[in-house]
């Protein structure tokens, strides 16, 4: 019986750790290794580079752009998107006349792939024959009725967050809404009888019990906002926008890898980006498991 | 349950009988409230229906009033963004890759989920965190060595590779969702099935997987999603050396990015529309279809989380 459930156990992870290990853990591991090479690719000449990439990288005035770019989608899309996304979990869980429409409305950009929805958005943005311009030239906003709203550093990467928003608000609506609808009725009833207003309740009751969905929520939006990959590459052809103005780590790193066969400093950055996601996971975890609340 | 229901015996009668407490405060914030949503339905559904309706059009159309509705039905954009630009031959490569990769995503997602949430043994730490920590980087971080290794193992370029790796990258969700379903299965039945003289693989198979039946289509719906959509993985390991003009190695939302880029050249407007069309309709069906089941799907993985 013991034996027979060790075989078991062996045999029934066997193959999928096997691919699982080959495909995923092991490029990730090395990774980091040839971030310490320097190495181009189309050889198989890869010679140990130290921490020279890394000194190169302190240097890079496109990396600290690029970083910089992160960081600005890191303080934006996280909290607009929870905001949103909570905001209509709260209204469509007391009950609203049409709110299943609006419901399945909010949710479908989440079933359409991030690339449809770049190029989506690349219709709509477009000066002429986009849908925002010939809105405003409909409102007669002469200024704005042939904006190139990617074709400007100072608009590419607000107009690349806002798809980002666009497309991950219905996800955390129904996260939010699940993790609502299993809060006790009580809890509500009881602030009820103690007279407890609409506000109050939602910042005492809802919230702080919503914590679980919260965190999970904070957690993928962070790495989302650190990775940005396919939003940008579509909406700037790669070029990372004028004036690099959208350029972030992920396309950054792409482009130096893929673009300019330079495989070793492009794995640099790749680390680089994967300790920021790394350190913003495990912050995001820690912050939010601290005293759980039970129910 | 809502407005309507509030009066029966058992509310007592509030001394403020106009403040219903399940409404939300005044007329104008309602209206407010409507407008709101309004706004944002309208923001969600406009760029989707323009691209249908545009996908209708010709170009001549589309340039000079973006915002008209179609006067005659252009189906000929379709057949030449299925022909012209390989939209039709894009479909077929995604199908041929994610029908394997979503049945084996199922098959070994369940099995390492069941194994990891029922049997107790070494390393079962381990592998579970060792599995779920694959959902917190970025595949963009995977992509050079990955590309590599694929090289190395001569599976490059084939549908057969990228299905693998389809499946390797789908472990993590799968198997962190399943894994809550599994736990939830009551303990006892498979207790039972095992007394019976079942071995663990016929009650996993006779048993379990059954029942988790409900648990399998909705990490099927995720991954269809998932797969279908996939971008990176393609675009790094799939090119199209050696096949004869004309022939593609390319997936959807990769083709999606080549007619894109090529649209700059050409500026088939129309066709582009009617592309992109092709690529999100069946996604939508997919969502009208099971849009209860995927919703539900987050319950569980949200409750578990």
């Amino acid at each position: 019986m013991k034996y027979g459930q060790r075989r078991f156990i062996i045999g029934f992870l066997a193959v999928p750790l096997t691919i699982y290990t080959v495909f995923v853990v092991l490029p990730y591991a090395s990774a980091i290794l040839i971030s310490f090479t320097r190495w181009r690719g189309v050889s198989a000449n890869i010679t140990f580079n130290g921490i020279n990439n890394f000194i190169k990288l302190s240097q890079d005035a496109l990396f600290f752009n690029a970083l910089k770019n992160n960081a600005k989608v890191l303080i934006t899309l996280p909290i607009i998107t929870i905001i949103l996304a909570l905001l209509f979990a709260a209204l469509f869980m007391r009950g609203l006349r049409g709110q299943r429409f609006f419901r399945t409305t909010f949710f479908f950009p989440q079933v359409l792939s991030m690339a449809v929805v770049a190029v989506l958005f690349n219709f709509v943005y477009h000066p002429t024959l986009g849908i925002l311009s010939s809105s405003f030239k409909l409102l007669g906003i002469k200024q704005l009725s042939a904006f190139p709203w990617l074709g400007d550093a100072a608009t590419v990467l607000p107009s690349i967050i806002f798809v980002a928003i666009w497309q991950a608000t219905g996800f955390y609506m129904v996260l939010f809404m699940a993790g609502m609808g299993s809060i006790p009725t009580e809890y509500y009833e009881a602030a009820k009888i103690d007279g407890a207003g609409e506000w109050l309740i939602f910042w005492k009751i809802t919230l702080p019990l919503l914590r679980e969905s919260l965190r999970t929520a904070a957690v993928f939006l962070m790495i989302l906002a650190m990775d940005m990959f396919v939003y940008v590459s579509f909406l700037t052809n790669e070029t990372g926008g004028p004036g690099r103005g959208a350029q972030v780590l992920s396309s950054y790193l792409y482009q130096t890898a893929f673009r300019q066969g330079n495989f070793g400093y492009g794995t640099t950055l790749a680390v680089v980006l994967m300790a920021v996601v790394l350190v913003l996971s495990i912050f995001g975890l820690r912050v939010g498991s601290q005293e759980t609340v039970e129910y | 349950m809502d407005t309507a229901s509030a009066p029966t015996t058992t509310t007592p009668p509030a001394p403020a009988r106009s403040e219903n407490p399940r409404k939300i405060g005044g007329i104008l914030v309602r209206i407010l409230i409507y407008l709101f949503l309004i706004a944002w339905a309208i923001v969600v559904i406009y760029p989707m229906a323009w691209t249908v309706m545009g996908s209708l059009r010709t170009d001549r159309e589309l340039l000079f009033t973006p915002w008209g509705l179609p006067t005659h039905l252009h189906f000929e954009n379709y057949l030449r963004a299925w022909k012209d630009a390989q939209i039709g031959q894009f479909f077929g490569n995604t199908l041929i890759v994610i029908i394997p990769s979503l049945f084996f995503t199922l098959l070994f997602s369940s099995m390492v989920a069941y194994v990891l949430a029922r049997y107790e043994f070494r390393g079962r730490q381990f592998i579970f965190y060792l599995f779920l920590g694959g959902m917190m980087f970025p595949i963009i971080l995977a992509m050079v060595p990955l590309y590599f290794i694929m090289e190395f193992l001569h599976i490059r370029n084939t549908f057969p590779g990228l299905s693998l790796v389809y499946v390797a990258f789908s472990f993590p969700f799968t198997v962190f969702f399943l894994y809550g379903f599994f736990r939830t299965l009551p303990r006892e039945l498979m207790e039972a099935a095992i007394i019976d003289g079942a071995s663990h693989t016929q009650t996993f198979f006779r048993v379990m997987l059954p029942l988790a039946q409900p648990g399998l289509v909705t990490a099927a719906i995720f991954n269809f999603l998932g797969q279908w959509n996939q971008f990176i993985l393609p675009s790094a390991l799939m090119d199209n050396t050696g096949l004869r003009e004309g022939q593609t190695r390319s997936v959807l939302s990769q083709g999606l990015y080549y007619l894109q880029i090529k649209q700059q050249y050409t500026n088939d407007w129309s066709g582009m529309f009617a592309a992109v069309a092709i690529v999100m309709i069946p996604t939508l069906i997919v969502y009208i279809i099971f849009q209860n089941r995927i919703e539900q799907g987050l319950t569980v993985g949200a409750l578990k989380g």
